[in-house]
Order: structure tokens, then C-alpha cells, then sequence
């Protein structure tokens, strides 16, 4: 019984450890005063307060454009290059199109922000496009880095489900492009969606690689959170933060769900 | 055999982006970093220059530069320290729980998988800005250490190395746990059941038994701790104080405040270079982690 006991402490604290500064943080939105820590009364004043705020409306606007369409294409790629990784026998230089696919995981967020940003600049020396950086610029980069995070899920996905599905179908009649299709799409379907949602929190989230490639009029969300809270706090920001955490953890509940779809059929 | 024209685009539609847009980006890192720097737009000279005579003209200048500076090796150095830190911190805090989860009845271990995926899903610089709110002054832990009376005056908790560690530590923890419980999942906890049949005390099975089998696990977590920080930026720039410089700092303000981009990429590729091994270390584990389960 001891150990169960510990085992119990552990996870509270682990739980705790994870969930209290969100909490804070939702707490002190809902303060009245001006100054974020001195606690002077209930109030909804900063939720008000934020739908007026133009300037964070607008960069929620650009945060959302960006976010939906680098999820789209990288999902798209993403499942391609899964698909290839467990499918496919040939692929030429496949330790290089390993490297490509899985680097951008793990290199740090600044690196690949500079390289995106001197690249478009020589770019545009090169061949005079893109003759500004702004929402293009970033949505490349975001495609970029969120691609390996789609190919992950989808190769784990492939490598999971029975092959022998396939070639029975190939039996029955199907051809290759009927089984894709009707057999292996449906099937990968809930990762295929659960790639596209984790791409687009984490194409929404970024500020490090937009933060290089922006330009005039790309402001994202965290570019201008950043900007409002890097040397103090905001009431603002705590009001526009509880708001996202809820947004952003439904996504994640949504997420779950559809990755494990698979996993309850079973 | 089947014709199976798709082939072709799946492997080839990504190949084409990714060439284009991540590796010419870091082989352009590379060239700037060894051009000769220059006052202008862009301040660096061409390497191929085609006056009187085909010329070309590089310089490992940069990279003496930096090398030959304490203060750049030592905000590398303090960046490695930290990376090391924070990923030890979140090895002993991430594997008791991710052991204890996968060791859950499956309902529980389910619900609290999830518990531990959300917080990864919400903002990032909003996590990191949960910290500041935290660590004030007046923020809510200065205030419980005064309620209590273990401290008289609110402690300076904020803008120094500690709540940089306290930052990454939090926020990169589920980067930890999902590898290690991925790998402690796929064992039989039985094996615990059988060494102690076989007449190993518990400590001993735990040493013996179940951290050689889940080490792949460690490594996998750790790296995707360490490479990341290594880079960090955001969370010393507002947790921390001017006490410690790190790497991503040094990176930013030579690219944006100094204007140096040769020097900028020279640090950059180094970083590369740095991260190189670790990454290929990465790679090994992440085919053989993608083959084995799921995430």
C-alpha cells in the first residue's frame, strides 16, 4: 500500500506541476486592476477590453489565415512523405530524404528562422521574388517545419496498420489507385486529421521562425503578445491567454480523440 | 506487378519542397558564413567574384572571429550547460510519472496520457508568460512563502538562470514523458513480477530490469529536450536576467542589433555543426521509434 501511495503523490504532483501556472494565469485574468498582480475585484472589463484591441483582432486574423493554410499544404506533403517513408521500396538517397523530413523536428526554432530569412532575401536578389516578406514568407517556413511533424504521426499510423488489407483488396479487384482511396485514405483518416490539427497549433504558436520572415503587415498573434509582455504584463494578454488555452486544449481533446480512434477500434 | 503511378508525386512532391525550402536555406547559412563581411546591403561580399578574372573569395574569417572570442564560446558553453540541466531536471521529474502512468490500469493510463498531452497543446509563450506571472515580486509564490513566514521580504525570484530553468523545465517536461512512456508501454510489467519471482528485490528489478529496457526511451525524451534548448530563445529573453548569455540570445543580436550577418550565420552553422551529432543520434532512434509504436 506504500507504494501505491507513491505512486499517487507522483502523479498528483506531476498533474499539479503542469496545470497550476495555466490556472494563474486564467485566475488573474479576471481581475479588475490595471496592475496584473494586485488583486482588486472580480471583473469580465479585460475580456471587453481585448475585442476592442484592433491590433490583436487583426494579428489573430493574419495567426488564423497563416495557421490554416500551412496546415493544409504540410499536411499534404507530410502524408506523402509517410506514405513514402512505409510504403515505397525506392526512393532515391533515402537517408538524405530521411534527414530532410525528420531534421526540422529537432533544429533549433532561431536556426531554421535565420536560414528562412536569408534564403528569401538571396531569393529575392536572385530572381526579385518575394519582393516583401510578410504572410508568404511565414507560411513557407511554417510548411517547412511542420511537415516532419505530420510525417511523423502518418508514418506511425502506416507502419501500425495490417498491409495484408491492401493486397486483399489488390486481390478482390482494386487497383492501386482505387485501394489508396477506398482502403488505405479512410483508414489513415483520423491521423490525417489529427496531423493537420497538430500543424496548425503549432504554425499558430511559433514565434521564432515568423518573427524572422515577417514583414510589413504580418503581424502574427505571438509576435504582438511577445512585444506587449516581454518586459511586463498585460491584463490584456492574461484575458487573450485564458481564451486561447481553452480554444487550444479543445484542439488538443479533438486531437486525441481522432488519434486514438484507431486504437478503441481495436 | 500493378502500375502505381503515385509514386512518383509522393516521393517527389515533398523531396522538391523540402530541398528548396530547408536545405538550400541552410546551405545559403553556410555560404554567408564564409563571405567576406562588408558595410552595405547586403553586408556581405559575393564568394564568386567575376572582375579581371574569375575569383573566388571566401574566408573562414567568421568563424575565427567567434571562435576566438570568449564571450561567444562562453554563451555557447552556458547554453549547453543549460540544455544539460534542464534535461536532466526533466529526466527526474518525466520518468516517475511517465512510469507510474504506464503502469495505470488502461482507462486511467488513457485519461491521464491525455492530462499530460494538453498542456503541450496550449501556447507555448503563453506557458512561459504563466511563469512571470509566478515569479513576480508580488506573483502568487512570494506570496504564499510570505503567508507561511518562511521569508520576510518577497524574494527576487524573476530574471535570473533559475527561472530559465524553471521555464524550460516546465514547458519542454511533456517532450520527455511522451517518448518515455512510449517506450515503458511496450514492455510486459510483468518482468517486474518475474524478477521478483526470481527473487530480486524491487530497487534491484527497477536497476536491472526496467531502466536498461526503457533507456532508448531516455535518449529519444532527451534529445528532444536538449537540441531545442541548445537554441532557446524566448525563455531567457523573458525569464531571465543579464547574469547568464546564452546561444540564441548571441545569434538574435548579432543578426538584428550588430547587423553582422556573416557573423550571425558563422554562429548559426556552428550551431549546426554542435547539434549535428545529437541530431544523427536522433534520427537513428526516431526510425527505429516510428517502426516499433506509436506516438
Amino acid at each position: 500500500m506504500k507504494s501505491r501511495l507513491i505512486k499517487n503523490s507522483i502523479i498528483s504532483l506531476g498533474l499539479f506541476f503542469l496545470y497550476f501556472p495555466i490556472l494563474v494565469l486564467i485566475f488573474y485574468s479576471f481581475n479588475e486592476n490595471k496592475r496584473v498582480m494586485v488583486w482588486k475585484g472580480f471583473s469580465f472589463k479585460w475580456y471587453g477590453e481585448l475585442f476592442k484591441n484592433e491590433q490583436i483582432i487583426e494579428a489573430f486574423i493574419v495567426s488564423i489565415k497563416i495557421a490554416s493554410f500551412s496546415a493544409t499544404v504540410s499536411t499534404i506533403l507530410g502524408v506523402m512523405i509517410g506514405y513514402s517513408l512505409v510504403r515505397i521500396k525506392k526512393i532515391p538517397l533515402k537517408s538524405f530524404y530521411i534527414f530532410l523530413s525528420s531534421t526540422p523536428l529537432v533544429l533549433p526554432e532561431l536556426i531554421l528562422g535565420l536560414a528562412m530569412l536569408l534564403f528569401f532575401i538571396s531569393l529575392n536578389n536572385f530572381i526579385s521574388f518575394p519582393s516583401t516578406r510578410g504572410q508568404l514568407t511565414i507560411f513557407i517556413s511554417h510548411v517547412t517545419f511542420c511537415i516532419a511533424f505530420v510525417a511523423i504521426i502518418i508514418q506511425a499510423r502506416l507502419t501500425d496498420f495490417n498491409k495484408n488489407i491492401e493486397e486483399a483488396a489488390m486481390d478482390l479487384g482494386y487497383n492501386y489507385t482505387k485501394v489508396i482511396y477506398k482502403v488505405t485514405l479512410p483508414i489513415i483518416l483520423p491521423s490525417i486529421i489529427a496531423g493537420w490539427l497538430l500543424a496548425f497549433t503549432i504554425s499558430l504558436d511559433d514565434l521564432v521562425v515568423a518573427s524572422f520572415t515577417t514583414g510589413p503587415g504580418a503581424n502574427t498573434l505571438p509576435i504582438v503578445v511577445f512585444s506587449k509582455v516581454r518586459l511586463g504584463l498585460s491584463p490584456e494578454v492574461n484575458a487573450l491567454s485564458s481564451i486561447l488555452m481553452l480554444v487550444l486544449i479543445l484542439i488538443g481533446v479533438i486531437y486525441f480523440f481522432f488519434n486514438n480512434k484507431l486504437n478503441v477500434k481495436k | 506487378m500493378n502500375k502505381k503511378p503515385f509514386e512518383k508525386y509522393f516521393v517527389f512532391s515533398p523531396y522538391i519542397w523540402l530541398v528548396l525550402f530547408f536545405f538550400i536555406p541552410l546551405a545559403i547559412i553556410f555560404k554567408i558564413s564564409i563571405s567576406v563581411s562588408e558595410w552595405g546591403m547586403p553586408p556581405y561580399q559575393d564568394i564568386f567574384v567575376n572582375k579581371d578574372g574569375f575569383k573566388i573569395n571566401i574566408t573562414l574569417e567568421n568563424y575565427i572571429y567567434i571562435l576566438s572570442d570568449f564571450y561567444y564560446i562562453r554563451s555557447f558553453l552556458n547554453s549547453i550547460l543549460l540544455a544539460l540541466i534542464a534535461t536532466f531536471f526533466c529526466i527526474l521529474i518525466g520518468y516517475p510519472l511517465a512510469f507510474y502512468i504506464a503502469t495505470s490500469d488502461i482507462k486511467l493510463r488513457n485519461i491521464l496520457l491525455v492530462l499530460v498531452i494538453i498542456p503541450f497543446w496550449s501556447s507555448f509563450l503563453l506557458r512561459v508568460y504563466a511563469w512571470k506571472i509566478i515569479l513576480q515580486n508580488n506573483g502568487i509564490l512570494n506570496l504564499i512563502l510570505l503567508k507561511i513566514g518562511i521569508i520576510s521580504e518577497p524574494l527576487q525570484l524573476l530574471y535570473n538562470q533559475y527561472a530559465v530553468i524553471m521555464g524550460i523545465v516546465y514547458t519542454y517536461l511533456p517532450l520527455m514523458i511522451l517518448p518515455l512512456y512510449g517506450y515503458l508501454n511496450k514492455f510486459d510489467l510483468n518482468l517486474i513480477d518475474a524478477s521478483k519471482d526470481l527473487g530480486v528485490n524491487r530497487i534491484k528489478s527497477f536497476f536491472r530490469v526496467i531502466l536498461p529496457l526503457s533507456l532508448p526511451g531516455i535518449i529519444a525524451g532527451s534529445l528532444l529536450v536538449f537540441i531545442p534548448v541548445v537554441g532557446e530563445f524566448i525563455i531567457p529573453e523573458m525569464l531571465g536576467g543579464s547574469d547568464k548569455l546564452y546561444y540564441g540570445k548571441i545569434l538574435w543580436e548579432e543578426f538584428f542589433v550588430n547587423r553582422n550577418w556573416p557573423g550571425a550565420s558563422a554562429l548559426a552553422f556552428t550551431g549546426i555543426i554542435v547539434l549535428v551529432f545529437p541530431i544523427i543520434v536522433f534520427q537513428i532512434i526516431y526510425s527505429k521509434w516510428t517502426n516499433k509504436n506509436e506516438i
